[in-house]
């Protein structure tokens, strides 16, 4: 680990004041991702602004339920009206990680967590995300965890968390503060493809921090769940998940919100599939028309081809287990 | 910088790279808390930050200054065992022994979560704030803390049985 | 190899073949074990009773004292580099900034290293333990992606880690053998234990040809890592020319002797502990590790603490390696096996000697009028493969007993059925008499308490999203006692017994068994004896591996406890009820000695040392040759039964029983032995569903160095595992008792795959059995 100079931040101003310091300011939350990239070198903060102390309230608004960035998962997913209200989310969260994990890490971290992809990691091998330009060995490598959809020649890593698959099915939306003011980016826009800059991975710019998450309302979210698949029990990321909300009247699909995790370079709203599924009868058929709209352009690689399969599979099964009693 | 361990307040003053897990490990003579991975992914190195359970070897120690601290050192007075560290002994709830502080301090973490509702993976439905420990609930809980000599069945036996009572949870906080 | 290296074995290979007959035919009487352990016919003590573990209080305060937890003044940490291209050459080596760091005290690579000879490799004396014999820092030269070229130290591990992240190096590369399909086209047969892992009897393909009912098949097992939770570690100093080691070993006295020849030093220089070891598998032997951190607190003059990081240890400590097995067997309609084949090919690098020899357990399994089994070598440029748990056995028997499987549904005969009808009266392949052998039993008990009648056809039981199968397989594990057990026993005129032997603690629960072991024995109660063990100065050159340590230990201890009875009873003289007994016609009990079948022939140890006004007495006895192995065919045996749930929407595996019915002989200790079987049965569930290290053969690099992505089993993965066992002891075996280390990962990944088979109808015959083979 390289050293670094260390603040912590009384307020997002102060922190975001801080963070001008130096270019390789890092904002520290939790510590869960970015420390352990730190140790392996792929992360090299010359300065460390410490976000944890700011704000870490959980408040209705006029636009939603406002989660502070500073939020720990535990709370988060504890939270009695997540649990009433976005029933997905706070099932998302408690499938991520360890306990331990989750009572450390914030919600403006888990957004930012990087790729758990093997080549990444490992200073030995071409990464594009890590040293720009150098190839990327995953492409032609153990690919099996990698990404299905929205892949480049430059990089088929996945994101890897769970919360955010179902924040982007809920249309949350962050809240950015910055050196040039604050501004609010739907989660969906959030994450970006890879393209040909796998490095670059938000629409975060240089200094700007994450000071909230707004959950807007959601009429059916209490209808709504989390299905994450794996390759053991519990604590291992996910191979495919699907986060869906749907919204059943006289058995046909009045609305639905679904997105997936494991597949690409960010969290996947399914757009396509929700709008095969709309006004179609809540059936096997539908749904199962809807995963095939939505995996059509999948491109699988060496290893992860199953993934196609599978996450198709997953959301039938999902969005049945969602209608069961509806349909 | 100042700590509360285990009750007693500890000034220390270190490299700022210094993790949580290696200031209790090397600097304060405190090797309890032990080392698997140093990457979060095993759980060794739990330990209790105001009473919620985290991995030390992730934990920047500069982050928890002024914190209060529980270690397994911490979990029975000087005399004897606790009634979970008793438990896991009869239950031979480990084998060479070195994720079991993990283990206990894990343990105590998790009863609490279940006190105040923490909700897990395993409940059929997120809205509803009871909480049975069964074997499921027990085993996804601790899932956070590996053991390689394959002690699940032992461990799992001495915290049902320490917590019989605690099977129980009111309404989510 | 040469032709006169091979001339040599062949020669060497007749001496033992002469050797081995002659044991074999010898009268039972002149062998170890000839006349059973008197401990055996006991029905009353410690042993067999579910003692708690001596040591737990100790290790649930966290107060056992690991070997990274010795402090020592002065002390600096070690940190490694590893090179990253599989073999070549150092080209340029640049360490001015790593020693810029503050802190930091040395930057040691192989142009400032001392002088060492290369490290003993395992086997290849009975004292050599290192799992590769490669020169260390002595040359330029990169043998595998991976291999330490720099250590630095410094007064703390942060400066030490940082250093060597800016140490810059360039290598002149070499084309490497790093993939299994090239490798495989050029092999040569494995030697394990001395012998080729050859066996032809009979024309095992011709009668196979020939047979009426038959299959053949292809198994494939991934390399695998022992991933013990504790690191690989040592505190080191020097004092003078003498050598501590706090070391985290499964083999005390080995690695003393091991690093004595790579400094030059004597055995007696070197002293090496490990009172608590956190997990070791078969990995916790001499890497790399050990000798950096002795040569650069040499160079320093310092003390030294090293902590492999969890990738250290994927890079510079082996694992399992990876295995292709062909099983064909050929049966009649009754399902008498005409022909066994087991063939296949391993991966081995040219500078370790493990070829993993899956054979071993089918050289016992079954009868069958011929059989081919062979252990092809492939050799690869990569981390040193060694031992771990059940080395050979465990991939072995998942091979084997799937094939079983196969056949048992292919004939429509009940997969235990067609056991029973190939249980052999006497060992198939060597012809010796079997001293104890009782796996139909352990069948019979299993099956019935398991449920077995309620299995139904497979893809036949579903539950919601979940198919529902049953499996179950044969595990089996060589009885061994290496040679060497020695231990020294102390009585005192108080009645209390220190045993002192250079024996291990990994979680075996060794102290705790051997306790109550030396208390019968002595017939004392179990707070009398003190249990001195992982002690390089103590007696006794005991591996904890091979499930060999109980019987080395036992061994050791009969033959000390009977020189220290002799010695009493000299001492006891002609006034003591005892007077005119030899050692053979007594036994210890409540605190003296007694005439066997005469109890009120009794004399207490102090009344005896009293009398002969002596504080203590003390003796040290070597174990007999094992000759008790070649005399007999002596194995442990397990039937496992497992109910796993696949789920027909994402082809996800969930264990949901599981039973193992063990045949080991005395069950020394039932809590500590169940755990033992438990622990070998998850490291198997690991195996069957989970692991596997990810190797990029266009590297030669492992990809998945982590806990995180190398998967071991969490707690939720784990059902409740019922364990029985026969309990019936082996009479030629001391105290009745085999050892119980790694027969419970064998067999397991054969009954889950059996298990998934019957649940889906589908044959998974690559592991790990991960949910894309079932989708």
């Amino acid at each position: 680990m390289t050293p670094f100079a260390y603040d912590r931040a009384g307020s997002s101003a102060d922190a975001i004041r801080l963070a001008q310091a130096t270019a390789a300011t890092h904002y520290l939350g939790g510590g869960t991702n970015l420390v352990d990239l730190m140790r392996e070198g792929v992360a090299t903060p010359d300065r460390l602004v410490d976000v944890t102390g700011l704000s870490a309230a959980i408040e209705p608004t006029p636009d939603g339920l406002r989660i502070d960035a500073a939020v720990r998962n535990t709370a988060l997913a504890s939270d009695p009206r997540v649990r009433r209200d976005y029933p997905l989310l706070a099932r998302a969260i408690v499938a991520g990680a360890s306990a331990q994990i989750r009572n450390m890490a914030t919600v403006g971290g888990n957004l930012l967590q990087r790729t758990r992809c093997a080549y990444f990691y490992d200073d030995a091998a071409a990464c594009n995300k890590r040293v720009p330009g150098a190839g990327c060995d995953a492409v032609d490598g153990f690919n099996r965890i990698h990404a299905i959809l929205g892949a480049s020649p430059a990089c088929v890593a996945t994101h890897p968390s769970d919360m955010a698959v179902a924040m982007a099915a809920l249309n949350a939306v962050v809240t950015i503060d910055g050196p040039d003011g604050s501004r609010d980016v739907p989660l969906t826009d959030f994450h970006r493809l890879p393209g040909g800059t796998p490095e670059i991975e938000t629409v975060l710019a240089r200094g700007e921090l994450i000071t909230a998450v707004t959950l807007p309302p959601l009429g059916f979210g209490a209808r709504s769940t989390y299905r994450k698949v794996r390759d053991r029990a519990s604590y291992a990321f996910a191979l495919v998940s699907v986060a869906a909300a749907v919204d059943v009247q006289g058995g046909t699909v009045a609305d639905v919100r679904l997105a997936l995790g494991g597949v690409a370079h960010k969290p996947w709203r399914a757009f396509a599939a929700e709008a095969a599924l709309r006004g179609q009868p809540a059936t096997a058929a539908s749904f199962r028309a809807a995963a095939e709209a939505e995996l059509a352009d999948a491109v699988p690689l060496r290893d992860n081809g199953f993934k196609i399969e599978l996450a198709k599979r997953t959301i039938v099964a999902v969005l049945e287990e969602l209608t069961g009693e509806a349909a | 910088m100042h700590f509360t361990i285990n009750g007693r307040g500890v000034d220390a003053d270190f490299d700022l790279r210094t993790s949580l897990l290696d200031l209790l490990r090397d600097h304060l003579g405190l090797t309890g808390s032990k080392k698997g991975c140093n990457q979060g992914a095993c759980g060794a190195c739990t330990v209790l930050v105001d009473g919620e359970r985290i991995n030390a070897c992730l934990a920047l120690a500069v982050q928890y200054d002024g914190r209060s601290i529980t270690t397994v050192e911490g979990l029975a007075d000087a005399t004897g065992l606790s009634p979970l560290q008793a438990a896991f002994v009869e239950h031979d709830g480990f084998q060479c022994g070195y994720c079991t502080p993990g283990q206990l301090c894990s343990a105590m973490g998790m009863i609490d979560e279940v006190r105040r509702g923490v909700p897990s993976v395993v409940a059929a439905d997120m809205a509803d704030g009871d909480i049975v420990l069964d074997h499921d609930e027990l085993r996804e809980r601790m899932s956070g803390n590996l053991c390689r000599c394959g002690a699940y069945n032992g461990i799992v036996n001495a915290i049902a049985d320490t917590f019989a009572a605690e099977t129980h949870s009111k309404e989510p906080a | 190899m040469s032709v006169i290296a091979e001339a040599a074995k062949k020669a060497q290979g007749a001496v033992q073949a002469v050797m081995k007959t002659a044991i074999a035919n010898a009268p039972d009487g002149w062998i170890p074990g000839g006349v059973p352990d008197p401990l055996i016919r006991a029905k009353h003590g410690l042993v067999g009773t579910p003692v708690s573990r001596i040591d737990g209080p100790l290790k649930v305060k966290g107060a056992a004292r690991f070997a990274a937890e010795f402090p020592l003044d002065g002390m600096v940490y070690a940190a490694l580099a590893h090179a990253t291209i599989p073999l070549g050459r150092i080209a340029t080596l640049d360490t001015s900034a790593a020693e810029a760091v503050p802190g930091v005290v040395l930057v040691m690579t192989y142009k400032n290293a001392p002088k060492m000879a290369p490290p003993p490799l395992f086997m290849s004396n009975p004292k050599a333990v290192s799992g590769d014999n490669l020169p260390i820092f002595q040359d330029a030269d990169i043998h595998w992606n991976g291999q330490p070229y720099a250590v630095a130290l410094a007064e703390t591990q942060e400066a030490a880690d940082h250093a060597t992240t800016l140490i810059e190096v360039t290598y002149d590369e070499l084309p490497a053998r790093t993939r299994f399909a090239e490798a495989k086209t050029n092999t040569y047969p494995g030697t394990f234990q001395g012998e080729p892992l050859l066996v032809e009897i009979g024309d095992a393909e011709a009668a196979l040809a020939a047979a009426p009912h038959k299959v053949d098949v292809t198994y494939t097992t991934p390399r695998h890592n022992h991933n013990p939770i504790e690191l690989h570690a040592a505190t080191v100093r020097w004092n003078g020319d003498d050598l501590i080691v706090h070391d985290a070993t499964q083999a005390v006295t080995h690695t003393a002797w091991s690093l004595a020849q790579i400094f030059g030093l004597k055995e007696e220089q070197v002293h090496v502990t490990s009172p608590y070891v956190g997990g070791g598998f078969g990995s916790k032997t001499l890497w790399q590790h050990q000798t950096l951190a002795a040569a650069a607190s040499k160079v320093s003059g310092r003390p030294v603490r090293i902590v492999l990081s969890r990738e250290g240890v994927f890079r510079g400590v082996g694992g399992r390696t990876l295995t292709e097995q062909r099983v064909a067997i050929g049966a009649q309609a009754d399902g008498a096996f005409d022909a066994i084949v087991h063939t296949g090919t391993i991966g081995m690098t040219s500078h370790n000697n493990l070829p993993e020899p899956f054979i071993v357990a089918t050289k016992t399994a079954y009868a069958a009028k011929t059989f081919h089994l062979d252990v092809e070598v492939a050799e690869m440029d990569m981390v040193a493969n060694t031992f771990m748990r059940a080395p050979g056995e465990a991939v072995g028997t998942f091979a084997l007993e799937c094939a079983v499987d196969e056949l048992a549904h292919d004939m429509g005969i009940d997969p235990i059925a067609l056991r029973e009808r190939n249980e052999p009266e006497q060992d198939p392949t060597a012809g010796t008499p079997f001293s104890s052998r009782n796996i139909v039993a352990a069948y019979r008990a299993g099956a019935e308490r398991f449920g077995w009648d309620k299995r139904q056809a497979p893809g036949t039981r579903r539950e919601g999203e979940w198919l529902i199968g049953m499996g179950c397989a044969t595990g089996t594990y060589p009885y061994y006692r290496m040679p060497g057990g020695a231990a020294r026993l102390t009585l005192t005129r108080d009645a209390r017994v220190t045993v002192a032997i250079a024996a291990h603690e990994m979680g075996m629960g060794t102290s705790t068994a051997h306790s109550a072991v030396v208390a019968d024995r002595f017939g004392l109660p179990l707070d009398a004896v003190t249990f001195d063990y992982a002690d390089s100065k103590l007696p006794g050159v005991v591996l904890a591996g091979g499930s060999q340590q109980t019987a080395s230990i036992g061994a050791a201890v009969i033959a000390a406890h009977r020189a220290l009875v002799t010695e009493l009873l000299k001492l006891a003289g002609n006034d003591s009820p005892l007077a005119g007994l030899k050692a053979d016609e007594v036994a210890g009990y409540d605190g003296g000695l007694c005439k066997l079948d005469e109890p009120g022939r009794y004399e207490s140890y102090a009344s005896i040392l009293g009398r002969a006004n002596r504080d203590e007495v003390t003796v040290e006895a070597e174990a007999p040759p094992p000759l008790e192995t070649q005399h007999w065919s002596m194995h442990s045996y397990s039937a496992i039964f497992v109910e796993a749930a696949v789920n027909a929407i994402t082809g996800e595996t969930r264990i949901r029983r599981v039973l193992g019915s063990f045949d080991c002989g005395t069950i020394l200790n039932p809590k500590t032995a169940s755990s033992q079987f438990r622990g070998g049965m998850i490291m198997g569930l690991g195996m069957a569903l989970m692991e596997e290290a990810q190797f990029d053969e266009r590297s030669g690099r492992i990809v998945n160095p982590s806990l995180a992505e190398y998967h071991v089993p969490v707690h939720m993965d784990v059902p409740a595992i019922d364990i029985i066992w026969t309990d019936i002891p082996d009479p030629h075996a001391p105290m009745g008792a085999h050892g119980v280390g790694e027969i419970g990962i064998t067999g397991v990944a054969a009954a889950i795959a059996n298990a998934v088979f019957n649940a889906t109808g589908k044959r998974v015959r690559d592991l790990p059995i991960t949910l894309d083979k079932l989708l």
